[in-house]
Order: C-alpha cells, then sequence, then structure tokens
C-alpha cells in the first residue's frame, strides 16, 4: 500500500462520520425551518413576532451583561494571580478553574443553593430573598461557568506579557490606572476579545442552566425547547436554532481571527 | 483590591459546591449541620439512579472508543498535509463547539428520529457525545503531532524499510501519546458532564447521570439532589484535575 493512499485512508472514517451526523444533520435543520406554513417567510416571522423578538433582545442583553462583568473579574483575578506568587493560589487557582467541567444543570443548581428558597441568602439575611428563579439568577449562573473560561484565556496571555513593560511605565511616572489602561489592557486586548466571544457565545446558547433555572423567563434556548416540545412547532424551533447556530459560530469566528483557539463547550 | 476581587470570585464559586456537599451528606438540611451527618442520601441516590451513573461511564467509555478510532487516525492525516483543506475540514468538525448542543440535537433528531431501532437506543446518545467530544480528541492528538518533526522520522523509518501501517503504528502512536492522553481525558470528562445535547436525545429508559441530576432538581428534596451532585463531583472532579494535567504537559511538549 502506498504512503499517499494509507493517509487518505486514516480520513475516512471521520469523513464518514462527519457526513451522516454532522453535515447531513444540519442541512436537514435547516430545510425543516422552512417547511412550515410560512415557509422561508419563517424568519421575517421572527422578527415581526413581539414575543420572539422579546426573547431575542433579552439572551443577548443578559449574556452582554455576563461578558462585561466575566471580563472585570477574571481580568482582574487573572492578572493577580499571573503577577503574584503566594502561598495558597494554586489552590485558588483550582478554586477557580474547576468549574469548567460542571454542566449547566449543576450550575443551576449551584444558583438554587445560593439564592433558591432553601438557599444561603434566604437562610443568612432577613426577610425574603429570592433570586434563583429570576433573569438576576440566570445572571450569576451564566457568570458562574463563564469565569473559569475567561480566567483561563487571560491567564494564558498574562503570562506572555514582559513586566518589564509595566516596570518602565511605573519608572517614567505613569500611576496605577495608566499602567492598566495603557500597557496592560492594549497588550491583553486580543485574548479579551477572544475570552468575550466564548462568554458571549456560550451565553446565548446555554441551555442546561436555563433548564434548571427559567421556569418563566424567556431566553432563547428555552424558547427552542418549548416550541419543540410543548407547541410541537418543529418549523419555528428549528428556524431559531439555526439562527442561534449561526449567530454563536460567527462571533467564535471572528474572534479566532483576533487570537488563536477559541473553546466555548457547554453551558 | 484585586485580591478581594479575585477571593469574592472564588467563594462565588466553591461556597454553593460546599453548600452542595454539606447538603447532600446532612439528615435534614434545613435544620442545618446540628440535625447531623448521614450517608442515608448518597444510599437513596444508589438506590433510584446508580443506573445512570453506569450509563454514563458505558457511555463516556464507548464515546471514548469510538474517538480514538475516528480521530486519532484522522489527525494524522491532516497533520501530514497541513493546508487548506485541513483547516476546512478542522473547522468543520469543530461546529459541535460553537453551535449549541440544543440545535444539534433538534437537527440529529429531525434526520433519524423515525428511525425508531436507533432512535431509541443508547448510540443515539452516543452519536451526540462523539459529535461534541472528537474535535477536542483531534485537535489534541494533532497539535502534538504538528510539533514533532513527523516527516524526518517517517522517512528514516521508510528507509529502513517499514510500510506505512507499520510507521504509524510504531512512530506515529508513541509520538502522538501525550496528545492522545490528553484528547482521552477530555473526551471521557465532557462525555460524562454532557447535558443540553443529551436532554433532547436520552429516553426515560435511557438517562445518563447529567438527565439524572436535572431530573433529581426537579423533583426530589434538597437532600437527595445535593447527595446525587457529590457524587457527581467524586466522578468528576478528579478526572478534571487528570486532565488539565495532561493538557499541560502535552502543551509543554508542542513548545
Amino acid at each position: 500500500m502506498s504512503s499517499r493512499l494509507f493517509v487518505a485512508l486514516c480520513l475516512v472514517p471521520l469523513a464518514i462520520f462527519a457526513l451522516t451526523f454532522l453535515a447531513l444533520p444540519i442541512v436537514r435543520l435547516i430545510l425543516s425551518s422552512g417547511e412550515g406554513e410560512a415557509g422561508w417567510g419563517i424568519y421575517l416571522q421572527i422578527l415581526q413576532t413581539p414575543r420572539y423578538l422579546t426573547t431575542l433582545v433579552q439572551t443577548v442583553l443578559v449574556s452582554l451583561a455576563v461578558t462585561l462583568v466575566a471580563l472585570s473579574v477574571s481580568t482582574t483575578a487573572g492578572v493577580f494571580l499571573t503577577r503574584n506568587r503566594f502561598r495558597g493560589r494554586a489552590v485558588l487557582l483550582s478554586i477557580l478553574t474547576l468549574p469548567l467541567a460542571f454542566p449547566g444543570v449543576v450550575v443551576g443548581f449551584m444558583i438554587i443553593l445560593l439564592g433558591g428558597r432553601q438557599g444561603l441568602f434566604n437562610a443568612i439575611l432577613p426577610g425574603h430573598v429570592v433570586f434563583a428563579y429570576s433573569i438576576f439568577g440566570l445572571f450569576l449562573g451564566y457568570l458562574y461557568f463563564s469565569i473559569p473560561r475567561v480566567l483561563l484565556t487571560v491567564m494564558a496571555a498574562a503570562e506572555k506579557i514582559d513586566p518589564a513593560l509595566e516596570e518602565a511605565a511605573r519608572t517614567l511616572g505613569a500611576p496605577q490606572h495608566r499602567v492598566v489602561l495603557d500597557v496592560l489592557l492594549p497588550a491583553l486586548s486580543p485574548a479579551l476579545i477572544a475570552a468575550g466571544a466564548i462568554a458571549f457565545a456560550t451565553a446565548m446558547g446555554a441551555f442546561g442552566t436555563a433548564f434548571t433555572l427559567a421556569t418563566d423567563i424567556d431566553v432563547l434556548p428555552m424558547v427552542i425547547y418549548t416550541e419543540f416540545t410543548l407547541s410541537a412547532n418543529i418549523a419555528m424551533a428549528a428556524a431559531l436554532s439555526v439562527c442561534l447556530g449561526v449567530v454563536t459560530w460567527a462571533i467564535l469566528f471572528v474572534a479566532r481571527m483576533f487570537s488563536g483557539t477559541t473553546v466555548a463547550a457547554g453551558g | 483590591m484585586q485580591l478581594a476581587i479575585t477571593l469574592l470570585a472564588a467563594a462565588f464559586l466553591l461556597v454553593p459546591t460546599i453548600q452542595s456537599v454539606l447538603a447532600g451528606l446532612t439528615v435534614n438540611y434545613f435544620q442545618g449541620l446540628k440535625s447531623g451527618l448521614t450517608l442515608q442520601w448518597v444510599i437513596e441516590v444508589w438506590r433510584l439512579y446508580s443506573g445512570s451513573i453506569f450509563l454514563s461511564m458505558g457511555i463516556a467509555l464507548a464515546c471514548l472508543v469510538v474517538t480514538l478510532i475516528i480521530g486519532v487516525p484522522a489527525a494524522y492525516a491532516m497533520a501530514r498535509n497541513p493546508g487548506r483543506m485541513t483547516r476546512a475540514l478542522e473547522e468543520f468538525i469543530s461546529l459541535p463547539l460553537a453551535i449549541p448542543g440544543l440545535a444539534l440535537a433538534l437537527a440529529l433528531l429531525q434526520l433519524y428520529g423515525s428511525y425508531k431501532g436507533f432512535r431509541l437506543s443508547w448510540t443515539f446518545i452516543l452519536v451526540g457525545h462523539v459529535l461534541y467530544t472528537l474535535p477536542f480528541m483531534v485537535r489534541s492528538v494533532m497539535s502534538v503531532l504538528a510539533a514533532i518533526d513527523l516527516k524526518t522520522l517517517e522517512e528514516g523509518a521508510a528507509s529502513l524499510g517499514a510500510g506505512p501501517v507499520r510507521r504509524f503504528i510504531d512512530i506515529v502512536i508513541p509520538n502522538a501519546l501525550p496528545g492522545i492522553l490528553a484528547g482521552a481525558l477530555t473526551v471521557v470528562t465532557l462525555s460524562i458532564g454532557e447535558f443540553n445535547l443529551t436532554w433532547m436525545l436520552h429516553t426515560p429508559y435511557l438517562k445518563t447521570l447529567p438527565v439524572g441530576l436535572a431530573d433529581s432538581y426537579a423533583s426530589m428534596r434538597l437532600e437527595i439532589a445535593s447527595a446525587y451532585t457529590l457524587i457527581f463531583f467524586v466522578m468528576i472532579v478528579p478526572l478534571l484535575l487528570a486532565m488539565q494535567w495532561a493538557s499541560a504537559r502535552a502543551q509543554r511538549m508542542t513548545q
């Protein structure tokens, strides 16, 4: 057997699998979205139906808020952990990255433990403090799984920045906030864009967390789920899925052009 | 200030996990720790849900076998032919990382939902898990193979008379091992925790661990849900630590 033939054969299992279970199902999904009563006009219908439009806006707003907060928290923590060596640093780092492997449902449960009816805040604060099932609970849930993702990306980039640059700026008399604004953030910006895109795309598509928390909050994945299971509105569920998939893929694609690999996954 | 934010973030992530561990081990969470510690909830969870735990382990192992068979040879072929085609293929098989699991599951259901024999079997869930984990295996192996001088090694072996299959087994696989290990741990960790696809693909008779978790969050008392989560943590945390160790090791090799 020639070497070239062997290398080609190595790709065959992947090609068969990707064609059967990735390419064809995606084509089927796109076709399904046009098979409803409205035909391809269904995409216009999304924009014309207030419920879908509100959902879309709400999902984008929550995801944006999560992205901004996760970026500021994780950048602060990430830069701090790269710049300082102290006892307990490794433990702190583990705590901040372990939730990476928690499925969205578990993250939802974590928020219920904090802000649910039997939650920590309800137990220690006077009055009835229950926020787990509100949009704020959803925000906290998304933040929970975004912090580790953003942190890892930021830290990988922060380790590559030469501390001498900051020292130089300080020697020239720059106050701390100027050092951060003029040296640190510009050097980190590709990583921040990538991390922000990961956080945003993950939050947009997060189903598990929303499923546990958001029984009456309309976010896009929940609406797709109810359209499919309760209303049996297959075409609309397919159309909304296509929109969601295109948006999250495009965001990550653009982000990858700014900096190396991005892995969203989960939520 | 920086330290305060770091500690606050860590507390936000850590406190509920501790709560869940404690709640899973206390007699009555509402009364608190003074009601005493017990293993009764863990035993109860085992009685109710042990099937889901074994199903998840089985699917994770099957998923590992499939991703090894599909992913390792493919990563080799892609590392041998770097170029635009390979990048496009990598981008394509990575789509399941960018497209939400819910949308992918809908796509699979639309196409294969009517083939009942397939739809109702555990292999339907397996397909979803392979879709989602395969890119991690391929990328992990590819990055290690890209860092070594594969061509020279293979030419050397070929000049000594080794055919392509022999070279793959004796040269490519041993050299790719750190990447295969990192990829394998990632695949198992992600498969055990996968929910978004699985929730749509599962049947009432085939519940994986995260599906069982969602079920217990919705319908069981807090202690049982917590004990179940505790079992999940005990499974996933060592896997995640091993995965981070193996990935860091594989990454050091590529630098």
